[in-house]
């Protein structure tokens, strides 16, 4: 192949300038005055600002509540991850076998896609609403006494419900998309080789899967980490009260409700650093075992 | 609902604004507020009065969301230069903006600037020193004032065959009647305003050091005695015999149940009165915020909760001035008088109180009354308010170790020794925030 080079040493970097622009104005610059900020206590009406080094950091991290907060978040993603792939795989593995009805079947499943977090957080508290709430006086039925907002484990639950309905069928799309990548010839090579179609499953389609699993792994993490604001802010209703919220929930409480720029700085901080260690962990440990051809 | 409404507001001032322009050139002023769905409205009634008072000056309302949401816009608008003129920040917000030196202009300043005749003992007594500073000069202009009382179902409580408690004594007596009448006793809708906040006021109980915090951030620390823990294990014990219900920290959780008929007391704000009678089918009726008896010195007066108007520095003169004028429109007996009427709140002059009262319509309607007089009983060393930093924050520790206390997860005494210690920390943290 002839090789194409650049007349001139300039174009490659005029041509790369827009994106680094952006990622430097809405990312770069935002994260290091987060950085600054972390070191310093502010009048949040900016005039004046006492340097108080590692105190913000100290401050969060032995809070009574951040340890509770933190577990929650981690607990949380780990569910929401797990069941949201989980479902969205057995579903779609049951799509692709459909035969007739499946275009119906499939637009079931996915409409839900277009639904945005704070709107499935509204839905969810719909249902889950202690007064008027369906779902309360279903599981009622059963002597569950469901009180969102006055238990907490009760409030996590609704929050873990709501997120994985609304996650599901952007994973089932991509299984599903890659279920139907997987050539017929393979298919039929295995369905001879082996009978049992669960055995078939784990040791040729599975491994076939593994790239859009991977990737599914983490755009659902960073889902149940970020994402999930909208439906954890409708479901608290801005009062945290004795409910679970997530770590980013919480940079929002201490920063934008109670105007604590320092402290809510610091948390954000360690959150860059905890999603720095993730993607590294990711793409080190996880992504050596996924292959793509 | 309620951005839709303001909008149409919005355009029926401007439609307003367009006619005075075409003769004079009036200056414009902003307001920022946090009044969705009625009070919206009103909010709206308001400006278009004045705008329609006078040809000098025009002022537009803007709805900014929650007061989180304002106090947070009105923060990051002053940074960026573009503040608005009339800021609305509410009651934990106030040691925000009034710690920040600079980020305001007085009300009592801005008043007298312009030539407006001000007396502070114009305004009731449970208004006039809340959004003052030390020495008692007046930063912001009480606007939006409410008091916890106590709401009843008339028919809840005659079935039962009992009267409205004065004390908690006196609930404790006819909670178990209630219950066997059908209903759950008593609800209230914010813990750290109502049963903390206006329980130290009630019981004339010290809340902080530092004068309630009002003689500066540094060093100031919450106080809790053995009255309000005990007031908790109170609380504590009605819940689990079935006299208290308790539906979470969000406000309209705690009224709906009331409003439906199932609760028969309810503790809410003075400016719940107009949304109530809109929509319960029940005769209501309100009276004072009960007190325990045995606390010595106890059945002092509360204080405001609720927003005051601040106007933000860094404005003209000329726009200043029409600030002013709209604060004296907004004082006015007869504007007081409609805010009041319309909405449930009390007016804050005691020139419009006489005013409601000349008009009689307290024998229409005694319980409106309720909020206004409970603010005008005697008060005492620590009945005028608290100035606390942070204090959003301390109010969701409060939320977070209340929850906890009533779900049984930790103890009244356990809880309140983490309110104590986090407030503390945040205390200690606000008071560098200002220090320069």
């Amino acid at each position: 192949m002839k090789k194409v080079l650049f007349q001139s040493r300039l174009v490659p970097y005029l041509l790369l300038f827009p994106q680094l622009s952006i990622v430097i104005v809405f990312f770069l610059w935002p994260a290091a005055e987060a950085v600054r900020a972390s070191f310093y206590l502010e009048d949040p009406f900016g005039f004046g600002s006492t340097f108080v080094g590692f105190d913000n950091f100290v401050d969060t991290v032995t809070s009574t509540d951040y340890g509770r907060v933190a577990r929650f978040t981690a607990v949380f993603t780990s569910l929401v991850t797990f069941l949201s792939l989980g479902l969205a795989l057995l579903l779609a593995v049951k799509a692709d076998k459909v035969l007739r009805g499946s275009s119906t079947y499939k637009t079931l499943l996915m409409w839900v896609y277009a639904v945005a977090p704070p709107v499935a957080g509204l839905i969810g508290v719909l249902l889950f609403d202690q007064h008027v709430g369906p779902i309360v006086d279903f599981v009622a039925i059963f002597g569950w006494n469901l009180n969102i907002g006055v238990d907490y484990y009760d409030t996590a639950f609704a929050m873990t419900v709501t997120a994985v309905w609304k996650q599901v069928p952007v994973n089932f799309i991509f299984f599903l998309s890659g279920l139907q990548g997987i050539s017929k010839s393979v298919q039929e090579a295995a369905s001879i080789d082996c009978r049992s179609g669960f055995r078939r499953f784990w040791t040729v389609t599975f491994p076939l899967l593994a790239p859009t699993g991977f990737f599914l792994l983490i755009i659902n993490i960073t889902y149940a980490f970020f994402d999930t604001f909208g439906i954890v802010d409708i479901l608290v209703k801005n009062e945290p009260g004795n409910n679970p919220v997530t770590l980013v929930y919480k940079v929002y409480l201490d920063g934008f409700r109670g105007n604590d720029l320092g402290g809510s700085s610091a948390q954000s901080v360690i959150l860059m650093a905890l999603v720095f260690i993730l993607t590294v962990i990711q793409f080190r440990l996880i992504e050596r075992r996924v292959h793509y051809n | 609902m309620a951005s839709v409404k303001t909008v149409a507001g919005l355009v029926a001032a401007a439609a307003m604004l367009g006619t005075s322009t075409l003769s004079y050139a009036a200056t414009d002023i902003s307001w920022w507020h946090a009044m969705g769905g009625r009070l919206g409205e009103v909010v709206v009634d308001i400006s278009n009065g004045f705008n329609a008072s006078q040809q000098a000056c025009s002022i537009t309302p803007v709805f900014k969301g929650t007061y989180e949401e304002t106090l947070t816009a009105g923060i990051a608008a002053f940074r960026a230069g573009e503040q608005p003129n009339i800021l609305q920040v509410f009651d934990a917000g106030a040691a925000t903006i009034i710690g920040a030196p600079g980020a305001v202009v007085p009300a009592q300043d801005i008043l007298e600037g312009a030539g407006v005749a001000f007396n502070k003992d114009d305004y009731i007594e449970g208004v006039r020193n809340f959004y003052a500073d030390s020495a008692g000069k007046m930063i912001g202009m009480p606007f939006n004032s409410s008091t916890p009382i106590l709401y009843y179902n008339v028919d809840a409580l005659k079935k039962a065959g009992v009267e409205a408690p004065k004390t908690w004594e006196e609930f404790e007596a006819i909670a178990p009647k209630l219950k066997e009448a059908g209903y759950v006793p008593l609800a209230q809708s914010h813990l750290p305003w109502i049963f903390t906040e206006n329980f130290m006021s009630r019981h004339n109980q010290q809340f902080a050091t530092n004068n309630n915090g009002y003689d500066g951030a540094e060093g100031t620390k919450l106080v809790f005695g053995e009255p309000i823990k005990n007031h908790f294990k109170a609380v504590k014990g009605w819940l689990d015999q079935g006299y208290f219900g308790f539906y979470g920290t969000g406000w309209d959780d705690n009224q709906t149940p009331f409003n439906k008929g199932e609760v028969a007391m309810w503790l809410g704000s003075s400016g719940s009165f107009g949304g109530i009678s809109k929509t319960v089918e029940f005769p209501f009726s309100a009276t004072y915020l009960p007190y325990w008896g045995s606390v010595e010195g106890a059945g002092t007066g509360t204080f405001i909760g609720g927003a005051a108007l601040f106007s933000m520095a860094g404005k003209p003169d000329g726009e200043n001035k029409c600030v002013a004028s709209f604060f004296e429109y907004l004082t006015s007996p007869e504007v007081q008088y409609m805010w009041h009427k319309e909405t449930g709140y009390v007016p804050i002059t005691n020139a419009a109180y006489e005013l409601a009262k000349k008009d009689g319509y307290y024998e229409t309607a005694p319980a409106a009354e309720i909020g206004i007089k409970q603010l005008t009983l005697p008060g005492g060393e620590w009945t005028k308010g608290y100035r606390m930093g942070f204090y959003v924050q301390i109010r969701d520790v409060m939320n977070r170790e209340y929850g906890k206390i009533l779900s049984g997860e930790t103890s009244v005494d356990e809880g309140f020794a983490t309110i104590e210690a986090d407030g503390n920390k945040l205390l200690e943290r606000f008071a560098k925030t200002t220090a320069n």
